[in-house]
């Protein structure tokens, strides 16, 4: 299968590989996916008192397209408000990294990690977590 | 000089030995005739190389030249051992034992003998890759006309206990049909010795050309005949029919006559480099050889990493030609068959790779390959959550994982 030059660059060159403390309540982790399904995701956000994303880091267990699909979210999360993140959509993440029909669920992976670790955010915070629309992969 | 990417799947295929292509070249260039013309010289030059090539290759597996069916590769060998004996022999039985680790080419060809009314055993394999020969025994009954297991598997190049096998097909009078596709031309194979009645081969994976192949026939103790699955013409004792392929033929028997002789040397070499590659990288962390390491082909080593994914292995191997554990065409990863009926879970499957080596592999280019394939798993453990858990000690079967 050809990759993109983006997802090649997003492999050879992972932006914001790393681990937050997930034990502190600025900080929301999203873990999705399933090892059997050969897709894991982990993204975390740091959020200030401005709800403001100030840091985010991403591992993934999962092929060239999931690893740069995870990578280039965390590259737009830094610095967007929750509100903003809430609103990525994951062909957004599919047009800018020339994903192929077959790879489009690693873009709806990374939209649900960001949701996922949002939404982790708010319940450690007191706030509930919100509906999300149920995808399907 | 390391020429990228360097080649290590041989087990699917192996390149053309440039003493096979010089033999082969008067054949697709003056000597164009057709074997079966009788009356003129192209004729019967193109005869006599066919049968020299058949002595070539007789004498690699020690049966007679006249045991030799020419057809277009092992697919069609393996099609017509089993669609053959199915027909010829609907007297006496419509019941085929096999197992879950053969080829594509044997069990689909099961599956069409099931479609049109026969019955057919699949046998299951242990964790090594290899079949329990009680069960072979207790799976036969008297409707039962052919055990068909393979020689030695392609994805981990397990040797099955052929001998053992053909002792028990002989002790109830059922014909015993191997593919021996990954092992003619790689390790001594005697159909005598063995007690073979039918094999399947072909040359592409012994460093001649492709499109061609042969299935042994047995002639003696017992006569073994098959129903003809290409009409038109009768040729190869009307066990197959259609114009040989001259140039591939002599292909075949020089690639014949090249292992016979080579044999024990290249096996000495190859084995070392592939024993070489599999010590260091099973230094890594949580890898695995996968299928027996005891009764195995000397050219092949199939490695899990755990932890890694096997799409995005192989995209970090890019400088290395090898086979993963899993179909990555489609959105749905398909984990192998083999490694599944040898007992592995799908993210072991998923994280395998098949090293195969060949009389041209170089100690430089294993050298390369160990430290690409350390580095690839390396960088992608960083990135794996997967690892990380692991590495913090949480079990991964305790987390409930997001549905798919």
């Amino acid at each position: 299968m050809a990759y993109s030059d983006k997802v090649i660059d997003h492999y050879n060159n992972p932006r914001n590989v790393g681990t937050l403390d997930k034990a502190k309540n600025t900080v929301g982790t999203g873990l999705v996916g399933a090892p059997e399904c050969g897709d894991v995701m982990r993204l975390q956000i740091e959020v200030d008192e401005n709800q403001i994303i100030t840091d985010a880091k991403f591992k993934t267990f999962g092929c060239g397209s999931a690893i740069a699909s995870s990578s280039l979210a965390t590259e737009w999360l830094k610095g967007k408000s929750v509100d903003e993140a809430l609103a990525i959509d994951n062909m957004a993440i599919v047009e800018e990294l020339a994903l192929p029909p077959v790879k489009i669920h690693c873009s709806v992976l990374a939209e649900d990690a960001i949701k996922s670790a949002i939404n982790d955010y708010r319940v450690k915070n007191g706030l509930p977590a919100l509906e999300l629309p149920k995808t399907h992969h | 000089m390391l020429n990228f990417p360097i080649y290590l799947d041989n087990n699917a295929t192996t390149p053309l030995d440039p003493r096979v292509l010089d033999t082969m070249m008067p054949y697709l260039t003056n000597m164009f005739g057709n074997a079966a013309s009788r009356n003129h010289a192209f004729g019967w030059q193109a005869e006599e190389a066919v049968d020299y090539a058949r002595e070539q290759i007789a004498s690699l597996i020690n049966c007679s030249p006249k045991e030799i069916i020419f057809t277009s590769g092992a697919t069609e060998s393996d099609n017509l051992a089993i669609k053959g004996v199915y027909e010829m022999y609907a007297s006496k039985g419509n019941h085929i034992i096999t197992a879950t680790t053969e080829h594509k080419a044997v069990l689909d060809t099961c599956k069409h003998i099931e479609k049109i009314g026969g019955k057919v055993t699949y046998l299951s394999v242990n964790e090594e890759g290899l079949i329990d020969l009680k069960e072979l025994e207790e799976a036969i009954t008297d409707k039962t006309i052919l055990i068909s297991i393979m020689y030695a598997n392609n994805e981990v190049g397990v040797i099955q206990p052929i001998r053992e096998i053909s002792a028990i097909a002989k002790k109830h009078g059922v014909l015993f049909f191997t593919d021996g596709t990954q092992a003619v031309g790689k390790i001594p194979v005697d159909v005598e010795a063995d007690g073979i009645d039918l094999m399947a081969f072909s040359g592409h994976k012994m460093y001649g050309p492709k499109g061609i192949g042969a299935l042994y026939v047995r002639r003696k103790n017992p006569r073994v005949k098959v129903t003809a699955q290409l009409d038109g013409g009768g040729h190869e004792r009307g066990m197959r029919s259609g114009t040989l392929n001259v140039p591939g033929i002599v292909g075949l028997g020089k690639a014949c006559e090249i292992a016979k002789q080579d044999m024990e040397q290249d096996t000495a070499r190859i084995a070392a480099m592939r024993d070489r590659l599999e010590k260091e990288l099973l230094t890594i962390e949580e890898s695995y050889v996968n299928g027996s390491r005891e009764h195995r082909l000397p050219h092949v080593t199939n490695i899990s990493f755990k932890y890694v994914e096997g799409e995005g292995l192989m995209m970090g191997v890019k400088d290395i030609a090898v086979s993963s554990g899993s179909a990555c065409t489609s959105a749905s990863l398909e984990p192998s068959y083999v490694l599944k009926a040898l007992g592995l879970s799908d993210d072991l499957a998923h994280s395998s790779l098949r090293f195969g080596f060949s009389r041209f592999t170089t100690d430089e280019e294993v050298d390369y390959a160990i430290n690409h394939v350390k580095e690839a798993v390396a960088k992608l453990r960083e990135l794996s959550p997967l690892w990380e858990m692991f590495k913090e000690g949480i079990d991964l079967n305790s987390i409930e994982w997001a549905e798919h």
